[in-house]
């Protein structure tokens, strides 16, 4: 799939909003009121964007999970995190660019945040590796995190990744084993562990930063065990089938709750999240609060004990 | 002359009692194979073994008694591809007598009680989904449990189990939670890894053995050598992703033959074996005589 910043099923949407700005820069030209008919419009545009997202099949979803507008952890740090100190590198061996992490503080809540990060301008993406994390990501992530278990401070870890770096030096670095270290690590972490996939969740990759006491998903995000394009490509032979594999392998947020996986859907401003990133950010924000203050009060071993009482009962037989 | 009768020999044996070996492209007499734990006489190259054999080459004669074999998967996603799953899964079970991939219990090595667990590289590539899953997590607590070692030998070069969507991916979480009770509760975890394992299963319950070693020559890794060649468009060095490989790069105790994987793990236990005490050996004991399971 192309990188466009236009999906094609949002075109009739953007074409009102066009439809709008003519309209207003002819008025303000003029000197018109035309608030009657620009409130027309997006009165109608909000009826077609229902009917559209109504409609909207699993290999849509993707496809706006992954849509370059999209709010990314750097985004939403910006939006609702204050007093945001970056900190860098695994200590081991470098600092990946694919995971960004740091204190900051949420309305107040002293915050550990843990995130992919994908990059936005084509230098910024390839600095990045779109989002895909290296082993080296996956120790930074775990590390940071032990440092907020030192000082009591919850975690919030935000999910938007294709999946972790398939690549030579991953394997020679020991992908899987940083991975494990991380999912181990956080099954334990003496503090609360909220995760949001705000995006993409793809397989090992994003469990990698998503293992934790509540599991939240924006409503257009993903979470799969295998990119829908690398299903189709081993199961149907063809990776064109791929929105057959989306449907396929029920990984819609919807989906997760239907799987009883996810623990709440946060509701995105209408048309998406990059149509209105502050609302997004509000919504998550609001989200991450009321989560953190039921688990607040929870003593460390009851809440450890619970995280393992609610993994173990995934697809209990 | 011995020559020709061994040329003769091989296109007129009926197919059946001679095999290619995979490592050294040779043809081999199948009994000679058989004789060295399915090895090749030639290379050393290791064949897959079933489930079943890995108990009879692991664990001391009789020794082993299954838990939990009634559990059965479940198409929960009513997944179907080119193939159904479901469809997929009968023909696995029909194929290799097993319910899913994963056969354990509890066993001796050296006299030494184990809790044991193998993945079938013969049932959908070994791949984890729930019932995988289900039986590392109850192995794992049933070892804490009766402070006995928990050995797991992987053949799960399937990684986690697509047809089961999502759920398969959380099994790595269960699966690593659970051994993480296992680790705090200061008994031994050991692992084999044999040819292959991969993804998910790697990096979860696979990967996280106080001591880990492989059998020789065995793919090993995260991404599977055919995506990551297709993504960095070169070719992969030589003896990429290999138990040699891992060895090399730090992430694995020891590459340990099959004929001495029983040993090898049988000294470990006698260095690192959490001792039951005398009530849950006892326990241990009658259920088993019992047949109480
Ligand atoms: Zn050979």
């Amino acid at each position: 799939m192309a990188q466009t910043d236009v999906l094609q099923f949002e075109k009739p949407i953007l074409e009102i909003d066009a439809k709008v700005k003519k309209l207003e820069e002819f008025a303000l030209e003029k000197g018109l009121d035309v608030s009657m008919e620009v409130g027309h419009l997006r009165r109608r545009q909000e009826i077609l964007i229902r009917t559209i997202f109504a409609g909207l099949t699993a290999w849509d979803k993707v496809a706006l999970a992954r849509h370059p507008m999209r709010p990314q952890t750097s985004d939403y740090v910006e939006m609702i995190a204050e007093d945001f100190v970056e900190l860098h590198g695994d200590k081991a061996f470098g600092d990946d660019q694919a995971i960004l992490a740091g204190f900051g503080t949420i309305s107040g809540e002293k915050t550990m945040i843990v995130g992919h990060r994908k990059g936005r301008s084509t230098a910024e993406r390839l600095q990045c590796n779109f989002g895909m994390a290296n082993p080296e990501g996956y120790r930074k992530a775990h590390g940071k995190m032990k440092l907020a278990e030192k000082f009591g401070v919850p975690v919030l870890t935000m999910i938007n990744t294709p999946g972790a770096n398939p690549g030579v030096g991953a394997e020679e670095r020991g992908q899987a084993k940083a991975i494990a270290e991380s999912i181990r690590i956080m099954t334990s972490l003496r503090v609360p562990v909220i995760c949001c996939v705000i995006g993409e969740g793809g397989s090992g990759g994003a469990l990698g930063i998503g293992v934790g006491d509540r599991l939240l998903m924006m409503e257009h995000s993903y979470y799969s065990v295998i990119s829908p394009e690398g299903c189709a490509a081993i199961l149907w032979k063809d990776g064109a089938m791929a929105d057959k594999a989306a449907e396929a392998l029920k990984l819609t947020a919807q989906d997760l709750m239907t799987l009883k996986v996810a623990d709440e859907v946060i509701p995105e401003p209408l048309g998406g999240a990059h149509r209105n990133p502050r609302g997004a950010a509000e919504s998550l924000k609001e989200a991450y609060l009321r989560n953190l203050r039921e688990l607040r009060p929870v003593p460390a071993d009851r809440l450890i004990a619970r995280r393992y009482e609610n993994l173990r009962r995934f697809g209990k037989p | 002359m011995a020559w020709n009768l061994g040329l003769r020999r091989k296109s007129k044996m009926p197919s059946g009692l001679w095999l290619k070996c995979d490592g050294c492209g040779e043809m081999i007499f199948k009994k000679d194979v058989e004789d060295r734990l399915n090895t090749c006489p030639r290379c050393g190259h290791h064949f897959r073994i079933s489930a079943r054999e890995r108990v009879r080459v692991t664990l001391d004669r009789d020794s082993f008694e299954e838990l939990w074999a009634d559990l059965e998967p479940v198409d929960v996603l009513g997944f179907n591809a080119a193939r159904a799953y479901s469809e997929k899964l009968v023909q696995a079970q029909e194929a290799t007598g097993l319910k899913d991939a994963a056969v354990c219990g509890l066993g001796a090595i050296d006299g030494r009680e184990v809790v044991f667990l193998v993945t079938d590289s013969a049932f959908i590539q070994g791949s984890m989904g729930v019932v995988v899953g289900e039986k590392i997590a109850l192995c794992a607590e049933k070892a804490a449990d009766l402070r006995v070692p928990f050995v797991a030998v992987s053949g799960s070069g399937g990684g986690a189990r697509m047809e089961e969507g999502v759920l398969s991916l959380m099994q790595m979480a269960k699966t690593t939670a659970a051994l993480e009770r296992l680790s705090q509760a200061g008994v031994l975890y050991a692992v084999v890894l044999t040819n292959a394992t991969m993804g998910g299963a790697l990096a979860s319950w696979a990967f996280l053995g106080d001591v880990t070693i492989a059998e020789p020559r065995a793919l090993i890794g995260f991404t599977g050598p055919r995506v990551i060649r297709q993504t960095v468009k070169t070719e992969l060095p030589k003896g990429f992703q290999t138990s040699e490989f891992l060895l090399e790069k730090g992430f694995i105790d020891a590459i340990v033959p099959r004929s001495e994987i029983r040993p090898f793990i049988s000294k470990i236990i006698r260095y690192c074996g959490a001792w039951p005490s005398r009530r849950v050996r006892e326990t241990v004991g009658a259920s088993r005589k019992g047949k109480a399971r």
